[in-house]
């Protein structure tokens, strides 16, 4: 019994000396296992008086314990060094990039002809398109615009044949709908329009965006309050609105829409030739020779019509210099958006 | 139109600046492009002559003149230009003088000769761009006053851009009226005295278009002198609205038609044969016109004609054969209403745009003839003298335009306007615009149209007019109440939003190209496709209608490649256009993209491989599957011209075609000089916005049962026959089955790949039981060996 304190004392350091989990059931089996050395001793009982076995068995099984106790911390101490070990093997650099997916767009057109349509939209607005390649009726005609009127002059038209045009103006959606459609109509028409003209400021190709409300009592004041309305929403700004009368043979009375120029706020500067005002659309009641085209009767119903250069917003809006810029489709344009 | 502001103000002369006007005239639907002054600013020049010349002692191209204006003695300057001589008047900027540019004169000296000043050209001064040496002043310019003065250079130049609707505005009389019914201001109307008839001859005048022509005045003039000069200031006048001096009676009658607005012309009565006929030309007819050109008539054509046949396109332009020249001493005046609907076209038909015909075209007061005559010939009188026989006005009495009547409604004005205008205020506003007030009643007002206002002819013209001269801005302004019925929402369509978001999404950048494409990249697209032309091109690479959006989105590549991009993504939507073998035309909305160069852009993470068809297939399923109809399309090997023989799948839907991907023919791409080719798909819009409506389906809570094969084929056994099969095959317990890999090398034949399919039962209301399971893969893989050969791989 006397070796008991020396053998706990030479399993305790046995234990503290165990790298791993290993080493350290080794240090177990040869101590606490059946036939380890502790165990061993308990064996060694019987050579003892019945008095003395009692406190002896205590004391063997104490010291048991302690070495029991011993390989638990130890056990603890080795698991948490090999998580940390590991946590550190596994430490990356959170500063690299992540794994990208390439960021799309939409085209600045888009975008703003989306916006637009958001607007009328909530409005109550159907969304109505028409061909691109429309005949000489819908492009003109039924818009009272008839063969030779001078107001074709304002239209660098495209043509395609005798009777068939790249249509000049989404306009003519408007009498595709009043044929189909009976009044309450409240309709926009956004699309791709076309005019033989290219320099600084045209691009043979750019789009529009009509609109149509046809009801009973609608008046100039209503269309002038839509018009308000939506630029204000649009530039998301209080600007300054002016309507001016000016001349479409399809609406009568007619007005073209300037805003404050968004530059200079009015001051006049290069980009609204030192006027203070920008032109951004033209618009007008309904001309009731339209309404007799389409068979609507003006007895009954009046309505206004709008139309507005979608680029013409963008650029505006985005600040974008150049008109070419929109149909290069340079990415480094496109990322912008 | 362009005048300026000095003549305006003496017909009318409100007194606000040049500033506020304009802003009235833009305000009122006259919309002033440019305002600028008629010359730079400059101060200390004078009207100076040359009284002596000689020539520089050291320089050739320089010679010292004595120029009398500026104190009692002439005073020496040196001057470079060639027109400088004895006895011409030319502005003389003295010491002192400040010319445009802050440019200050000093004395000077010039190769050792002194000067005390500067004698001017019109560009030095602002006036013009003519750059014809020393600006030569009238003869009886006042020497020594100060030049400003003398030429009224404080004046301003406004030009107007007119709408078409608004000829009456096309003169001074016209701008002066309508500034005079903005301004509420007095019109000082000139009107020269009819002048008496001295002589006895006239030209017999036939009409015979009816209402094409209904009023023509002639008028002879014998013995002018075109030797002698237009006036300087009604040069000056020309000028400055814009055309140029030609000789007195072209100067002449251009004025009467900036002034009054009637456009004339003058023959030489020597060369007329016979009495004028105004008639409409015979098919096979000719003329030879004034700028020079020969012109085979189309039938129809108002001319004007003598004996020998037309002489003059009426209202657009005079011959040749008859046209006023230096021999000429006898005249005869025209001054006629020609119809706008015989004018209008004739311009765009013949490709003559004259300012005669810009008015006769959009309108010239049918009562206006006989003033603008008058007017003519007291001026000719006075410039060019003469003797003026009768002013001969020969008219179709029954064809002479009457002036509408047009009733406006209270009602309907209040309804337009969204307000009731007092009734005096209406009445004012149609009384200043010359509409005479022919009857009145509670109900509205009865007016006549006065003859110069061409656009006015029904009731909402006067409203236009009530409002434009009342001013927009002053009108009100209401919100639109909102309908109560709100449109239902089809959920079964998509939004084309959702396929772009979807392409946006998987990295794709959107471009919008142009419609009309190049022929030549056209034809090496589809070849076979018959593309609309474009009948009047903006340029030849613009010419064709495209029939895929391939053609642009090549071109967009080609551009960004020229830049320095390495990696392209773009799609676009938008119509195609297709011509049938009928001709008929199919315009269809199309979603096209386009992916070139790595997979992956530059990161530390990402691997160099290149895109392949299997990524532009994988943006194309993810499109198909949008609507949640991914399962109703198939992908078959197919050809397309465009497109690499071995690596183009068309889209099929229920047997029918909706469209291609692939890769890019090599050849196509050797032409367009790609060192790489992209991949490219074109789907039609309509049947990808084909969605379906969910409906639920109750979850099975019962396990499913996976089962892996490898199977051994052909090589070009396709992948979709052996699913289809397999399908088939598996009855209504396989619930998914999906290729996971495909092999061929080592360990597999020569011609033969391995095939890997996992595969999914369930039964909906219980428990598979493994027999059930065997049976079903027992059937799927005796299929699979007896349709494709297969043999299971251990």
């Amino acid at each position: 019994m006397e070796n008991l304190a020396k053998l706990a004392d030479e399993a305790i350091d046995a234990v503290s000396r165990a790298e791993d989990a290993a080493a350290l059931d080794e240090v177990r089996v040869e101590y606490l296992g059946k036939k380890g050395k502790l165990t061993e001793l308990l064996k060694g009982l019987g050579k003892l008086s019945p008095e003395e076995r009692p406190a002896a068995g205590a004391r063997i099984n104490e010291a048991k314990e302690q070495v029991q106790n011993e390989i638990q911390r130890r056990k603890l101490f080795l698991e948490e060094q090999a998580i940390a070990e590991q946590l550190a093997a596994e430490t990356i650099d959170v500063t690299l990039a992540g794994r990208q997916v390439d960021d799309g767009g939409l085209h600045p057109v888009t975008r703003t002809l989306a916006r637009i349509e958001a607007f009328f939209v909530r409005a109550g607005y159907q969304v109505a398109e028409g061909p691109e390649i429309e005949d000489d009726y819908h492009n003109f005609e039924a818009l009272n615009i008839p063969a030779h009127h001078p107001a074709r002059a304002m239209h660098d038209t495209f043509y395609i044949d005798s009777h068939s045009v790249l249509r000049t103006h989404t306009s003519p959606v408007q009498i595709r709908t009043l044929e189909t459609q009976n009044p309450p109509v409240r309709v926009i028409c956004p699309g791709r329009v076309y005019r033989c003209d290219s320099d600084l400021t045209h691009t043979p190709m750019f789009h529009q965006v009509e609109g149509l409300v046809v009801d009973r009592d609608v008046s100039f004041a209503d269309l002038k309050g839509t018009v308000d309305q939506f630029l204000k929403a649009f530039f998301e700004a209080d600007l300054p609105v002016r309507f001016r009368p000016s001349y479409f043979p399809f609406t009568e009375p007619s007005a073209e829409v300037d805003i404050q120029c968004t530059k200079c706020r009015g001051e006049g500067c290069r980009i609204c030739s030192h006027t203070g005002w920008l032109e951004v659309m033209g618009c007008g009641m309904v001309h009731p020779e339209v309404f007799r085209h389409c068979n609507v009767d003006t007895e009954q119903f009046t309505g206004f019509a709008f139309g507005m250069g979608v680029e013409r917003l963008a650029m505006l809006r985005y600040g974008v210099t150049d008109l070419r810029m929109f149909f290069e489709n340079d990415l480094k344009f496109l990322r912008q958006f | 139109m362009k005048f300026s502001e000095s003549w305006l103000r003496e017909w009318v002369n409100p007194s606000i600046g040049t500033g506020d006007l304009v802003s009235r005239l833009t305000m009122a639907g006259l919309e002033v492009d440019a305002v600028e002054p008629v010359a730079g600013e400059f101060s200390g020049v004078v009207v100076g002559e040359i009284v002596e010349v000689s020539q520089h002692p050291d320089a050739d191209k320089l010679r010292v003149c004595q120029v009398a204006g500026n104190g009692p003695e002439p005073l020496q300057v040196v001057c470079g230009a060639p027109n400088a001589r004895e006895g011409i008047k030319v502005p003389f900027a003295t010491i002192g003088a400040v010319l445009p540019g802050d440019f200050k004169i000093k004395k000077a000296k010039l190769r050792g000769v002194e000067s005390f000043g500067m004698l001017c050209a019109e560009t030095e001064l602002g006036v013009s761009e003519e750059d014809a040496g020393l600006w030569e002043l009238p003869d009886d310019a006042p020497v020594g006053e100060d030049l400003r003065d003398y030429l009224r250079l404080d004046d301003t130049l406004i030009e107007v851009d007119l709408t078409p609707n608004r000829s009456d505005c096309l003169s001074i009389k016209g701008l002066a009226r309508e500034v005079g019914v903005l301004c509420q201001e007095d019109v000082t109307f000139v009107a020269a005295d009819a002048t008496p008839a001295v002589i006895d001859d006239a030209l017999p005048v036939t009409l015979s278009a009816g209402e094409a022509c209904s009023r023509y005045v002639g008028r002879v003039i014998r013995n002018i002198d075109l030797n002698r000069p237009t006036p300087f200031w009604l040069r000056e006048r020309l000028r400055r609205s814009g055309l140029r001096s030609i000789d007195p009676v072209v100067d002449v009658t251009n004025y009467v038609m900036l002034e009054l607005g009637q456009p004339m012309h003058a023959f030489d009565l020597a060369s007329l044969q016979g009495g004028i006929e105004v008639r409409t030309s015979h098919a096979g007819e000719k003329i030879s016109l004034l700028d020079g050109s020969e012109c085979d008539l189309n039938a129809g054509t108002l001319v004007i004609t003598d004996d020998s046949g037309p002489i003059a396109m009426a209202g657009v332009m005079g011959g040749s054969t008859t046209a006023v020249g230096d021999t000429t001493r006898d005249i005869f005046l025209e001054s006629a209403f020609f119809h706008p609907l015989a004018i209008v076209g004739r311009a765009r038909e013949y490709g003559m745009h004259t300012d005669s015909s810009h008015r006769f075209e959009r309108g010239v007061a049918p009562d206006l003839c006989i003033a603008a005559m008058e007017r003519a010939t007291q001026l000719l009188l006075t410039i060019v003298g003469g003797e003026a026989g009768p002013a001969v006005a020969t008219e179709l009495e029954e064809h002479l335009p009457v002036a509408d009547t047009i009733t406006l409604k209270r009602a309907t004005l209040a309804q337009y306007l969204a307000c009731d205008l007092p009734p005096e205020a209406v009445e004012d506003i149609l009384n200043r615009l010359g509409l005479k007030l022919v009857g009145q009643d509670p109900e509205g007002w009865t007016v006549t149209v006065p003859s110069w206002r061409f656009d006015i002819a029904i009731e909402v013209d006067l409203i236009e007019e009530i409002a434009r001269v009342h001013g927009y801005d002053n009108l009100p302004t209401r919100v639109l109440a909102s309908p109560l019925a709100i449109e239902p929402r089809q959920e079964s369509r998509l939004s084309l939003d959702t396929l772009r978001n979807a392409l946006v999404i998987r990295g794709f950048r959107e471009a919008i190209t142009y419609s009309f494409v190049d022929p030549k990249l056209q034809r090496l697209i589809e070849p076979e496709a018959k593309p609309v032309d474009v009948a009047n091109p903006i340029s030849s690479d613009m010419a064709v209608m495209r029939t895929s959006l391939w053609t642009g989105l090549l071109a967009a590549l080609q551009y960004n490649l020229n830049r320095q991009q390495q990696r392209v993504r773009l799609f676009e939507t938008g119509l195609r256009f297709v011509q049938g073998g009928d001709g008929e035309l199919a315009q269809e909305p199309m979603i096209a993209g386009l992916v070139y160069g790595e997979r992956d852009g530059e990161s530390w993470l990402a691997g160099k491989e290149r895109v392949d068809f299997y990524d532009a297939k994988g943006h194309v399923e993810a499109l198909l599957g949008m609507g949640g109809k991914g399962a109703e399309y198939r992908f078959e090997p197919a050809s397309h011209p465009a497109l690499h023989p071995g690596q183009t799948a068309a889209v099929v839907r229920r047997g029918e075609t909706i469209g291609y991907l692939g890769k890019l023919h090599p050849s196509v791409q050797k032409q367009l000089d790609l060192p790489q080719a992209p991949f490219l798909f074109e789907l039609k819009q309509a049947p990808l916005l084909d969605a379906v409506l969910p409906h639920f389906r109750e979850i099975s809570r019962f396990p499913e049962v996976h089962r892996d094969i490898a199977i051994v084929v052909d090589e070009e056994v396709a992948a979709q026959s052996l699913m289809d099969t397999a399908r088939a095959a598996g009855g209504p317990l396989l619930t998914d089955l999906k290729i996971f890999d495909v092999y061929a090398g080592k360990g597999v034949e020569t011609n033969r790949k391995s095939v890997a399919i996992s595969l999914t039962f369930q039964e909906e209301s219980r428990t598979l039981n493994e027999t059930e399971v065997a049976s079903a893969m027992d059937a799927i893989i005796s299929a699979l060996v007896n349709n494709y050969q297969a043999t299971l791989r251990g």
